[in-house]
Order: C-alpha cells, then structure tokens, then sequence
C-alpha cells in the first residue's frame, strides 16, 4: 500500500476492465515518472467524454451529436442494417469497407445467467427502426460465440414475421472468440456470404 | 513437479478478463466446481475454439495456480452448445440449469449432480422433450440431490400415505389436512402427477402432459427452488416456453 494520492489513483486505475492491481500500480508510476506525460490532456479529454460524448439516438453507437456520424451520412444505404452486440464492433467492421448500410448497437448480448435478457437491450429500438418499410435486409453480426449465436436466434424468430429478409455473416468466422478479434478479410467474406435466415 | 491435473468437465459460466481471456467456471468430475482461466480465448486464432462455451462438456487438462487454475488443453466429449443455442426455449433452458448447477456445488466432487448436469444439457440438445420440461425434471432432482427432496404424494410433514392437496413449498411439497396450515393452497391432481413424474424420471406421463398443467408445475418448481436457493435465480426471470409463442 502506498499513500494518499499515488494509492487512490492505482484503487482507480485498478477498477477499470482489464487492469489489475499490478498494471494499475505500473500505469499510476509511469505518469508519476515521466515528466512529458500531458496530464491535463487526458484530464480534459475524460472531461470532454463525459460531457459531449453520448450515444447515437437511432442505432446505439456512439455519437457526439444526437446522432452517430454513420447515421447521418446520406451516403449509407437505409435500407441494409447491420446489427451488432458493441459499438466496438461497428469499428471492426467499418475497417472491411465492405458495408455500406447502417448499424443497429445491440448493448450486448442475452445472457440470461448474467441477467440479460431481450428486454435490458436494444431491440425494442430495432422493432422501431423496421416499423415504417424502408429496411429490406437486416444482417445479424452478432459475436460468433454461444452468447452471440443464441442472441441471432432470438432476432431471427421476432424478424420472422416481418416481411424483412434477415441474414447472418457467414459461419467462415472461427467459433468461440469476439467479432473484434476478426481479420479484415476474414470478415469482409463473411459479408459477402453470409446466410439467408428468413426472407 | 509440475501439479498437472485432468478431468472431465461441464462448462457452467464464462467470463471475460483482460484483453482476451476468460474465466471458465466448470463442474468437473471428480475434483467438484473449478474455476479456471482460459487463456487468449477470445481471438478467434484461439485453439480452444469453442470448446470452452458454455453447456460444452469437455474433458480437460489444468495446472494449479496461485489464485485459478489454468486450463492447458480442451478436448470436447459432447458439443451441447450450438443445439441448445439454435431453439431459444432450450438456451433459456439452460442459463437456468447451469446456473442452479453453479449454486448447488462446491469444490467437493459430487458425482451426482455431474452426472444429472450433463444429461439435462445432453436431452435439451436432442430436443428429446419440451425443454421447458427439462428444466423442472433437472431442478426437481438437483435439489433432491442437495438434500432437499420434495414429496408430491405423501405427506411431506408427517409421511402419512397420499394422495394430499394442500401444497406448501416452504414445507417441502404436499401436506396432508393435519399438517396443513389455514389457508394453504391446493393443487389438482394432474399437476402433482407431472410433478412425481419430473422427479422419478416417468418421461412418458410428463411428454403427455397438457401445457396447463406443465405451467402450474413450472411455477411450483421454480418457487421451490427460490425457496432453497436463498438469492433468487436470475435465470428463471428471462425463461422462454415456445408454446406461449407459437
Ligand atoms: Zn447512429
Ligand atoms: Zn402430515
């Protein structure tokens, strides 16, 4: 245990994903050592996150307007939604260049034994979005894991009764792992072939 | 000497850590609940694949660590996951299962709950009955197993010989007119009949059930279950039966 200020800044460090006690102790003494470190930057950039960053109102990823930069290119096809579990994800797949639709951010997958079920995520959004006809193709990008095959599944049965096509990328996606974690071209091809679910 | 260990395992929950690790909660066996880390699982290079996810039942090799254990190698016995995922009332199913199997265990072996763990996943993989149906049978039994075996004929109280109505979970099933409180609600016959059934494993009289009944017995298993297991499921909140859908 250190003290005062060097071991509050390592508690904090040490409660965010991914960072446990001994990385949260080498990142508070890098910044503590290196004198070049602009703390004020990163001071005010986690200021600027938390006052203008917000979350698109239509499809969930993040937006530092009311809407994502996606949503209001009039370029995007309206008519294709991509859907995805985390806005991570819409990064992923905008490194392809093989989609040019729109995203719908899911929040995640359902996980019962973890307490999610439909309703703690976005589909009663994605519902609306498909309400008024202009979407013909929903494509289901959901993690090509247990979590992410049983949330396609879901969506594919509620999908079923609109008069929508609803496709799902292509199984070419080893199993088990996140979408993230995906190649480009691994996951360009998945576009490319992916399966028809319902039509 | 390297304390190597192997075993064979159900994987009951998976959680991420770091930047492309999981956590893997297994009912194992023979060495009880182990919690283990499975490292870079996550990249889809990973040789685990998905023989790690849940409802998989693999047979594994594991060194003992500090804090968890660390899963070196993963060969799958019975892919369960990609059935179960495929019928949403299934996967509903067993988040359930997995779940009261993760409360029920602890680092002692228990056999039996393993053995009643990998046949409730491997049936709602077949989709051999209404998935909902596992589920009850599973719970019913995984409780019996944990001490706390329901009666629905004879008086759960006294043992006087059934057949008895009045059904109060927090007495351990039926009671007869002595041992029942006022007020304590009756159930009909049919449903105590599929309860029996669940629990002595008669799939003959629970695949013929009516779906009325299937739900009374439903709601009174799952608030037996409630009962015994002090923190509720979460689970049990987000259950799917196909035959309210379709
Ligand atoms: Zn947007
Ligand atoms: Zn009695």
């Amino acid at each position: 245990m250190y003290e005062g200020i060097v071991q509050e800044l390592i508690d904090e460090f040490g409660r965010l994903p991914g960072i446990g006690p001994k990385s949260a102790q080498r990142i508070a003494f890098h910044i503590l050592q290196t004198e070049t470190f602009d703390v004020s930057r990163l001071a005010e950039l986690l200021t600027e996150l938390r006052e203008k960053v917000h979350f698109c109102e239509i499809c969930g990823n993040v937006a530092e307007q009311q809407t994502c930069s996606i949503c209001r290119d009039p370029r995007r096809t309206p008519t294709l939604i991509c859907v995805v579990e985390e806005a991570k994800d819409v990064v992923a797949i905008e490194r392809t260049r093989e989609f040019r639709g729109l995203y719908h951010v899911l929040g995640g997958a359902i996980s019962p034994i973890d307490g999610i079920g439909p309703d703690e995520l976005r589909i009663r959004q994605l519902l609306q979005r498909l309400a008024d006809g202009t979407v013909q193709e929903v494509i289901i990008a959901t993690d090509p894991n247990l979590e992410g095959e049983a949330t396609a599944t879901y969506l594919s049965r509620l999908l079923q009764t609109l008069e929508i096509r609803v496709t799902r990328l292509a199984s070419g996606l080893p199993v088990g792992g996140d979408l993230e974690y995906a190649d480009e071209v691994t996951l360009g091809r998945a576009f490319e072939g992916r399966t028809i679910v319902s039509n | 000497m390297v304390p190597l260990y192997r075993d064979e395992a159900v994987v009951i929950r998976t959680t991420k850590l770091g930047e492309a690790d999981r956590i893997v909660t297994m009912l194992t066996k023979q060495h009880g609940k182990v919690r283990a880390v499975a490292k870079g699982v996550r990249r889809t290079a990973s040789k685990f694949g998905a023989r790690l996810e849940p409802f998989m039942v693999a047979d594994v090799q594991l060194y003992e660590g500090r804090s968890l254990d660390i899963i070196t190698q993963a060969e799958t016995l019975g892919a369960y996951g990609a059935d179960i995922v495929a019928d949403y009332p299934s996967y509903t199913a067993a988040n359930a299962i997995v779940e009261t199997a993760e409360r029920l265990t602890d680092a002692e072996p228990q056999l039996q709950q393993y053995l009643l763990l990998v046949g409730a996943l491997r049936s709602l993989a077949r989709g051999d009955h209404d998935a909902a149906l596992v589920l009850d049978a599973y719970l019913l039994r995984a409780l019996s197993l944990a001490g706390w075996a329901p009666s629905f004929f004879d008086c759960s109280r006294c043992q006087k010989p059934g057949p008895h109505s009045h059904a109060v979970v927090q007495l351990g099933g039926v009671v007869c007119d002595e041992c029942a409180p006022s007020g304590s609600p009756r159930l009909d016959a049919d449903t105590l009949g599929l309860l029996s059934a669940l629990l002595t494993g008669d799939w003959d009289l629970a695949d013929e059930s009516p779906e009325d009944v299937r739900r009374r017995a439903s709601g009174v298993t799952a608030a037996y279950t409630q009962w015994h297991l002090e923190r509720g499921l979460r689970s049990l909140a987000h259950l799917d039966r196909k035959q309210l859908t379709t």
